[in-house]
């Protein structure tokens, strides 16, 4: 404390010279839980960034004469810039980095009982290398030529030749670049958290005994290990194809925009085999953790244990092993033998098993138990809602001969956005509505909750726009509306029969209006979350030591506030029991905390230990 | 009263022995803090030798420096299995034959003598590294008898980087016999492969050669026992795993082209 309050009266007297080095150490602490915030932070720039591109990408299509203000017209070239930094920023810097990096950063080692990460430094060092891959990222736009235009796949031969179009030259390197840091960082952080879960854990903290976030996490941290290397040598040997005069991935014959390519023979589908394999584990390490979260959040509110619990770890695990068997289902249009279409579309079914028995858990553990209708509850139902809606169209789309003719069609970006990006983000609302009086906690004053009237405004708008948003793009996508097509009405030229007088996709036009005014709609939902987020970290209601009744060891009192790492009269920390004992009763209900020794054992104890051996 | 669908007692009975201050918790080997071992309630009486006090930092920086090798070995997979792809990748000419042009590299003789240099570094770094670890001379220093630790192990230390240094010179002196040869990274598919591979693992080998140059700093800065124990041990664990890895790749590279 004293040290403290003397920096204070520095402040004072030299503002200038103690604050940068209070800056200093408070941008660059090994802190797990200031580097937790640091990729909360990260994540939400990036959120908002990756927002207004959708709507600029959803505005474009219904009304492709728009001019964007300090810009011009939107050329078909800046719409597919805008896919590729939409779909890039989204599932990199949102969806992989905060459930993961932020949340895990947050609260795993409280949920394990540690006091600290595995390698604080190294930690440090992930994030600041994301934050660099980001920064490249964000200039990428700004460069001769523009951002690079491939999508978020970035399938050769174009991405492999710098003339091959706008944003394939330097924006197209910059975009590699910044994949490759964002694949090293996010091994590096992979390995802090699978280190720390196996061997920070404190006493009686069982395998058995882990909440299924932390399962989540470590199962996700497995996929990064194995995925993310294989992405980095992918782009490593793009980068040569581009600038060292190889052939890896171009094949001889090849005329790109006037270029004739005789090198090697290369295989373009080798970057699919190569990046698929990474992106396929990709989408589970996005949303296993809010797959773990959810099972322990309608636990918590239904007050009931999780059902099936040892099932639900087996299901995690098992989920994370069959998502890297499937990356071939994302090819079955791009030239693969028939049987090994045969093989994927098979494991690729096979997912539906764990995946149901999560959800049959899930209703299991609500069914009936009159829950507490809170808004991290809600949220997590709404992930149910999301993943089921999302999950069904799942096994359509694992038919390699109904995915020939759905392929690259809106179907496809209905079911990803459901299923990943929709249920995905519902399970980081429900974390930060549910964790938020943990992430305010100081040690002067308790955590403060989030506003439950916004927060449920919040809910309720957020689901409506989200099922507006992507349910009609089933409809589109199956009337054969492509993706990745910068206009669909008053095209000149000889593409023009894709427009309204021309009446190949005339009926779908109407959809796609409905589908902007939604989005536009669920991107103003969001306004609720950030207010209520400003609001709440200022004033909002103070909360109580542990506010929904958790029984997981992040609620525990000696964590929350959380100590700082040179404390050293912290009293020590053991699990005792599995997660989520919750007991109903006639008048309502009990639990017994992780954390809560048993009482019978206590006495034992005392007894076998003042009884001293003569 | 709400149906419940789920059993109450999920749990199994656990043994705990009440005399040994086991508070029924069940037991788990946890780590840390500020003990020097164990961590919160660590119970250091019944725990298996390797996993208690003064070495459990030590087996947190491998098992971090396994992680990061298993990720490592997906990399050098990856790599493998686009030269088995790109090897029987071919295209069809004008008169619809099937032409596969893959030429095999000729690799140069000297890689062997290389390969025989990374395998005897690796051996100097493994008696370095068990250098560290030698109970009677841990005994010395803990007793204040000056380093004989960092005495013992620096002579096999600085031979494991002049070896690897040799090999890396080697590397290089391959490189310049195939240029002669006019063999260049770009050349054909096969030298594609074969400047990417040995390039990759160099690239590997001489961030193994600065994690011994910092281990060898280390043995001479350090005064805790424990962090040069730590420094050698992971950049030796870091060595092995490359000469392994350069086994594999250059029976690749001879063999299998």
């Amino acid at each position: 404390m004293t040290p403290r309050s003397n920096t204070r009266q520095n402040t004072r007297t030299d503002q200038t010279r103690a604050l940068s080095p209070k800056l200093y150490s408070l941008l660059f602490t090994t802190d797990h839980r200031i580097i937790g915030i640091q990729y909360l932070i990260l994540a939400l720039v990036s959120v908002i960034i990756g927002t207004l591109l959708s709507l600029l990408m959803r505005v474009h299509l219904v009304w492709p004469d728009w001019p964007l203000p300090l810009h011009g017209p939107i050329l078909p070239e800046d719409y597919l810039a805008l896919v590729t930094i939409h779909g890039t920023i989204m599932l990199f810097f949102v969806l992989t980095t905060a459930p993961q990096a932020g949340f895990g950063n947050l609260i795993l080692p409280a949920q394990i009982g540690a006091r600290s990460m595995a390698f604080p430094t190294l930690n440090a060092a992930s994030f600041w290398l994301t934050a660099a891959a980001l920064l490249i990222l964000l200039g990428s736009p700004f460069v001769p030529g523009g951002a690079a235009i491939s999508g978020w796949t970035a399938y050769p031969p174009l991405s492999a030749i710098p003339s091959a179009g706008p944003g394939q030259a330097l924006g197209m390197d910059l975009w590699l670049v910044s994949i490759a840091l964002f694949a090293i960082a996010s091994t590096a952080s992979s390995i802090n958290t699978l280190t720390t879960i196996i061997r920070n854990r404190c006493d009686g903290m069982t395998w058995e005994r882990l909440p299924l976030t932390v399962w989540g996490w470590f199962t996700a941290a497995l996929l990064s290990i194995i995925a993310f290397s294989v992405l980095l040598a992918a782009i490593l040997l793009l980068l040569c194809d581009r600038h060292g005069g190889t052939s890896f991935f171009l094949p001889t014959g090849d005329l790109v925009n006037g270029v004739l390519h005789h090198g090697g023979n290369g295989s373009p589908l080798l970057w699919l085999h190569l990046f698929w394999f990474f992106g396929h584990p990709e989408v589970y390490i996005a949303i296993l953790p809010g797959m773990g979260l959810t099972s322990m959040l309608l636990a918590n509110f239904s007050h009931r244990r999780v059902f099936a619990y040892r099932t639900m770890i087996a299901t995690t695990l098992l989920i994370g092993f069959l998502g890297i068997l499937l990356w071939g289902h994302h090819m079955f249009v791009a030239g693969l033998n028939p049987f090994a279409s045969s093989a994927f579309s098979i494991s690729t079914m096979a997912i539906a098993l764990p995946a149901a028995a999560k959800v049959l858990s899930w209703f299991a553990t609500t069914w009936r138990s009159r829950p507490s209708y809170k808004t991290p509850m809600l949220f997590a139902l709404g992930f149910v809602s999301l993943f089921i809606t999302g999950g069904l169209t799942g096994p359509i789309l694992a038919q390699p001969i109904l995915d020939e003719y759905l392929h690259n069609t809106f179907f496809v970006i209905a079911h990803f956005h459901l299923i990943m990006a929709m249920a995905g983000i519902f399970g980081l609302y429900a974390a930060t509505y549910y964790w938020f009086p943990l992430i305010t906690a100081t040690r002067t004053r308790p955590g403060r909750l989030m506003s439950e009237p916004l927060g449920r405004l919040h809910f309720w708008t957020t689901l409506i726009g989200a099922y507006a948003v992507f349910l009609p793009m089933h409809l589109t996508g199956l009337a054969g509306e492509p993706r990745h097509y910068a206009q669909l009405t008053g095209i000149p030229g000889p593409g023009g029969y894709l427009s309204p007088t021309g009446a190949l996709l005339a009926h779908t036009i109407s959809f796609n209006h409905f589908i902007t005014y939604a989005a536009i709609f669920l991107a103003a939902a969001q306004l609720p979350f950030l207010l209520n987020l400003a609001r709440s970290l200022r004033k909002g209601e103070p909360s109580s030591d542990n506010p929904w009744h958790a029984t997981t060891l992040e609620w525990h009192p000696a964590l929350n506030p959380f100590p700082p790492s040179s404390a050293s009269d912290t009293p020590e920390i053991s699990a005792y029991r599995s997660p989520c004992q919750y007991q109903s009763t006639q008048s309502g209900f009990t639990f017994q905390p992780q954390w809560i020794p048993n009482p019978v054992d206590q006495v034992e104890i005392k007894e076998a230990t003042s009884a001293k051996p003569e | 009263m709400p149906a419940t669908i789920t059993p109450n007692k999920t749990e199994q009975e656990r043994k705990r022995r009440v005399e040994d201050h086991d508070n029924g918790s069940g037991r788990r080997p946890p780590t840390d803090k500020r003990t020097g071992g164990g961590g919160d309630n660590d119970n250091w009486n019944d725990r298996p030798h390797g996993r208690r006090g003064p070495y459990e930092r030590l087996h947190r920086y491998r098992m971090g420096i396994f992680f990061a090798l298993a990720s490592d070995l997906m990399f050098f997979v990856a790599i493998v299995s686009t030269f088995f792809v790109n090897q029987s990748t071919g295209h069809f000419d004008a008169y619809n034959h099937y032409v596969n042009e893959w030429l095999p590299t000729t690799i140069p003789p000297i890689l062997w003598l290389n390969t025989a240099v990374l395998l005897l570094s690796s051996a100097t770094m493994e008696i370095a590294r068990r250098n560290m670890f030698r109970e009677t001379d841990v005994m010395d220093e803990w007793l204040g008898l000056g380093k004989p630790i960092t005495r013992r192990a620096l002579p096999w230390l600085s031979a494991t980087i002049a070896l690897g240094l040799l090999f890396l010179a080697g590397q290089w002196t391959a490189w310049r016999q195939l240029a002669v040869q006019h063999i260049f990274f770009k050349t054909n598919q096969s030298s594609h492969f074969f400047y990417l591979i040995t390039g990759v693992h160099a690239i590997h080998l001489f961030l193994g050669i600065a994690a011994l140059v910092a281990a060898f700093t280390g043995l001479y800065v350090s005064r805790q026992l424990e962090n040069r124990q730590i420094l050698v041990d992971g950049a030796a664990w870091y060595w092995h795993a490359m000469g392994i890895l350069w086994l594999f790749l250059f029976a690749l590279l001879a063999f299998f082209q």
